[in-house]
């Protein structure tokens, strides 16, 4: 089935590239994860109708693109693939309202145009940064960021757990899809009973599976708690990464970079 | 159904974060209570199981478009509401992450939307109900057809609320709701089907799994009070808190124009929508930046080179020079920006890193 | 200090369902002993490992690991002395590295910090996966997996080892490298399989179950060319020993 087949792959990928090793990957992710999200509000924050002021945050996953060595087009497909519910929602924005904002030249474009531009911006700016702390930290690493900033340790375990199985049994579901599609020769697409099977099929070897590693985890003396031996120094580079880029952001966020970057170009001109 | 990043404000993203936190670490204070150990390695697979199984689609019959399960009932089913409520919240967080499904200060929103209404209210007030202690085929059916639907038609009006509130999105209350409610109904139909479905094969091959983890609703009534509560300070403090911080940060309505062009025909057609906008703002005052904005509009936006932004005079005339100052400035952030990202790839990919 | 280590009387088990797993089962495995246990599918070979260090629990006779009999209260000791590989690595190796999941046996038993370093780097060296330290699981091929699985039991220093189809889903040489590694292993070893060259080659001893019953106990070179015994018990010849289709007749490879 195409779209466990490319998850699988999806996955597999953005684990492969946060395994590389660049001054990115190296940063601590606890650091990671506090930028973008204060990268993330700040894009937020903005007024429906602005854009001018959005454009500089594109600087954020441009520059951390570039250090990590991740792919761009890739990303951006990524970005594409989601965009549809986004798009559908702003979409109606234009239709709404039609109250003329701005004139440029003899054309006038109306306030529902500018908030879905503004949109689809902060969508690229936001799902950019969030694949970017992916690839750019694994999840493994992402974890462990949020255990030590407070997350209860039971739900890290279980991040853990289920990114440990999701290969594990996307693959069995592969197997199970796969071997029904090879015996039905009544065209595509799957009934409800036939799915409700598969379904239940896949979680009876679930839950299987789970006795198994429970016995294993009994077999080496499991007693409730996971351990997680990591060390969790914050260097120079660490801080020094967080500081910078959110003081860029309250700059831009605050003054429109843009604006008075056109302003001293035209006042230049003749 | 996911909320997206780019339709949600700072005020609405976190308040939810701040009720989903809550929720999270009180599940999992709940679980280190029960002492359930021998759960953790079944949440985690069953974690896994949900995802690969949300990638087994099905053909909606008449439509010929497909769907698949959202997966909150069945956990409920098989690990009681507080797993349950972890391990969705755990696979919508893997989802944000690796495939942009909503987005990082959307999770919130969304792990609420999914997760809390199946797990702490269809399943234990809907679902249990029905069923009781003693599952037959037709209980199961009738339990999480009306557990699927009712949970998904909440998190459907949540998706609709969040995005009012946010006031990103032109869309009208009504609008949205029209739209929203009729489509998660069929969804919830077929969540509901395909629970059933697999309850009932995995009800005929190992009945023992579905005996109901220990959740008496007195209990439970009792002990939600405290936890509401403090939800609600929560939420009331985080929206203070980052309302006051939106309100700090002037909205830009720099290059556009309240200015004479535009503002006669601006003003009425916003009283359609931010006229209601307003009025709810009004009655649930912890929003209180939207009230703002709405002056702001009203009145015409300085150019961001000043703080306050609380300037009162109107823009009579919008000078093409104005617009155009904006735009080539937009051009040449981009180009800066593309520069230096070229830049810096160059400098740190042969071999270095 | 009992010099049986490992002794099982008059073992009864059935499942929940009420299947019969195991009847009167009996033997006594000592120090040092590699003793391979072979049968039919379904004959109990899984069952009766998994008796070994609590994970199920009989219900009739005794099972005595070293100086302590096996019941509820006695688990937690049992299990720092047997340490047992499963068959499907993927449900031994559930934590996000393979570092810690070769820790997470001697974190359990509570060792300091770097006692629990020294010990994954011993096991993951005895195996030959120290390079592997940093890897997540799923990036590991079988072989890997096999290799990581035994350090995760190995970090507990156990003295005896139960291994449930070890050769599985190897390729030859894998295989001939993991054959290897356990020819130098002093501990106690209980390997239960189907690859009954790997019997020939590694365990002295060999049990044979047949339905829940022990069919035969004695060492390897006699039971397995009692072609009719094995036949009896669902089995054959180890390949090696039965005629070679290329060699001159009677020769075979079995020693390597």
């Amino acid at each position: 089935m195409a779209k466990i087949e490319s998850s699988l792959l999806n996955i597999g990928y953005l684990e492969t590239l946060s395994c590389q090793q660049t001054p990115l990957h190296r940063l601590d992710p606890r650091v990671k994860l506090l930028t973008t999200l204060v990268f993330i509000v700040a894009v937020v924050s903005f007024g429906k109708y602005e854009i001018t002021g959005l454009i500089p945050f594109i600087i954020y996953p441009v520059t951390l693109i570039a250090v990590g060595n991740l792919p761009p087009g890739y990303l951006a497909k990524k970005i594409l693939l989601a965009a549809p519910f986004a798009f559908f929602i702003g979409i109606f924005n234009p239709l709404l309202d039609r109250a003329i904002l701005v004139h440029l030249g003899p054309v006038g474009i109306s306030g529902g145009w500018v908030s879905f531009a503004s949109i689809m911006i902060r969508f690229i700016l936001t799902v950019s940064a969030a694949l970017i702390l992916v690839a750019g930290t694994g999840l493994n690493a992402v974890c462990l960021a949020l255990e030590r900033m407070g997350a209860p340790a039971s739900f890290v375990v279980q991040l853990l757990f289920l990114y440990r199985y999701i290969f594990v049994l996307t693959d069995e579901a592969l197997r199970l899809v796969r071997a029904r599609s090879l015996r039905s020769f009544q065209g595509r697409g799957l009934g409800f009973r036939v799915v409700g099977y598969l379904i239940g099929q896949l979680l009876l070897r679930t839950l299987e599976r789970a006795q198994r590693i429970h016995r294993a985890m009994l077999s080496r003396g499991f007693d409730g708690k996971i351990r997680l031996v990591r060390s969790s120094a914050i260097h120079l580079k660490d801080a020094g990464f967080l500081v910078g880029w959110v003081t860029l952001f309250v700059l831009m966020r605050w003054y429109n970079i843009p604006y008075l970057l056109g302003h001293l170009v035209m006042g230049l001109a003749p | 159904m996911h909320m997206a990043d780019a339709l949600i404000s700072p005020a609405v993203g976190g308040t939810m974060w701040a009720a989903t936190a809550g929720l999270t670490v009180y599940s999992a204070k709940k679980l280190k209570e029960n002492l359930d150990e021998h759960k953790v390695p079944l949440m985690g697979v069953l974690g896994a199981f949900i995802f690969a199984a949300q990638m087994i689609n099905f053909t909606i019959p008449a439509t010929g478009s497909s769907g698949h399960l959202g997966g909150g009932m069945i956990l409920a089913i098989l690990l009681g509401p507080y797993a349950a409520f972890l391990v969705m919240a755990s696979v919508l967080t893997i989802q944000a992450l690796f495939f942009a499904d909503g987005g990082l200060l959307a999770l919130g929103c969304n792990i609420f939307n999914l997760g809390f209404f199946p797990c702490f209210i269809a399943y234990p007030f809907i679902y249990r109900k029905i069923v009781g202690e003693q599952p037959s085929p037709s209980r199961i059916l009738l339990g999480a057809m009306a557990a699927a639907i009712l949970s998904l038609q909440m998190g459907a009006f949540g998706v609709v609320s969040e995005t009012l509130f946010s006031g990103i999105s032109e869309l009208p209350f009504s609008t949205f709701v029209l739209l929203m409610l009729p489509i998660h109904l069929a969804i919830g139909v077929v969540e509901g089907l395909i629970t059933t479905a697999v309850v009932s094969f995995v009800w005929k091959a190992h009945p023992e799994i579905l005996t109901p983890a220990p959740f008496s609703p007195a209990a439970r009534g009792h002990s939600h009070k405290p936890l509401l509560i403090g939800l609600a300070l929560l939420a009331v403090a985080a929206g203070g808190m980052l309302s006051w911080f939106a309100s700090t940060h002037p909205d830009g309505l720099e290059w556009s124009i309240k200015g004479a062009s535009g503002k006669e025909e601006l003003e009425a057609p916003q009283e359609g929508v931010h006229g209601t906008m307003a009025w709810i703002q009004e009655k649930l005052s912890f929003l209180p930046d939207y009230g703002f904005r709405k002056q702001e509009e009203e009145k015409g936006g300085k150019p961001g080179e000043e703080k306050g932004g609380k300037k009162e005079e109107s823009w009579p005339d919008v000078s093409l020079g104005k617009s155009l100052a904006g735009i080539l400035g937009a051009a040449l952030t981009l180009l800066l920006a593309g520069a230096i990202g070229l830049g810096l790839r160059k400098y740190y990919s042969p071999g270095k890193g | 200090m009992s010099h049986h280590l490992v002794e099982v009387r008059d073992l009864e088990y059935s499942y929940p369902d009420g299947t019969f797993a195991l009847r009167g089962v009996s033997f006594r495995i000592t120090h040092g002993e590699a003793v391979g246990i072979i049968g039919a599918n379904g004959a109990g070979k899984s069952t009766l490992l998994l008796q070994l260090n609590g994970c199920l629990l009989p219900q009739a006779g005794t099972v005595r690991i070293g100086d302590l009999p096996l019941n509820k209260k006695t688990l937690s000791h049992v299990r720092r002395t047997v340490g047992m590989v499963f068959q499907d690595p993927d449900d031994q190796l559930f934590m996000p590295l393979v570092y810690d999941d070769v820790a997470f046996g001697p974190l359990n038993l509570g060792l300091p910090l770097e006692e629990v370093d020294e010990r994954v780097k011993q096991a993951l060296a005895t195996v030959g996966a120290l390079h592997l330290k940093d890897r997540p699981p799923y990036r590991l091929s079988g072989g890997e997996k096999r290799a990581v699985a035994i350090a995760s039991v190995l970090s507990m220093s156990p003295s005896i080892l139960v291994m449930d189809e070890p050769t599985s889903y190897l390729d030859p040489q894998t295989r001939r490298q993991l054959i290897n590694l356990l020819k130098t292993f002093q501990h106690t070893m209980i390997i239960a399989t189907h690859d009954l060259d790997l019997v020939l080659d590694l365990c002295d001893r060999t049990i044979i179950l047949k339905t829940g019953q022990v069919a035969a106990d004695g060492p390897t070179r006699r039971i397995l060319q009692d072609g009719e015994l094995l036949h009896a018990s669902g089995l054959e010849k180890p390949l090696c020993m039965q005629g070679c289709p290329v060699c001159p007749a009677g020769q075979s490879s079995a020693n390597l």
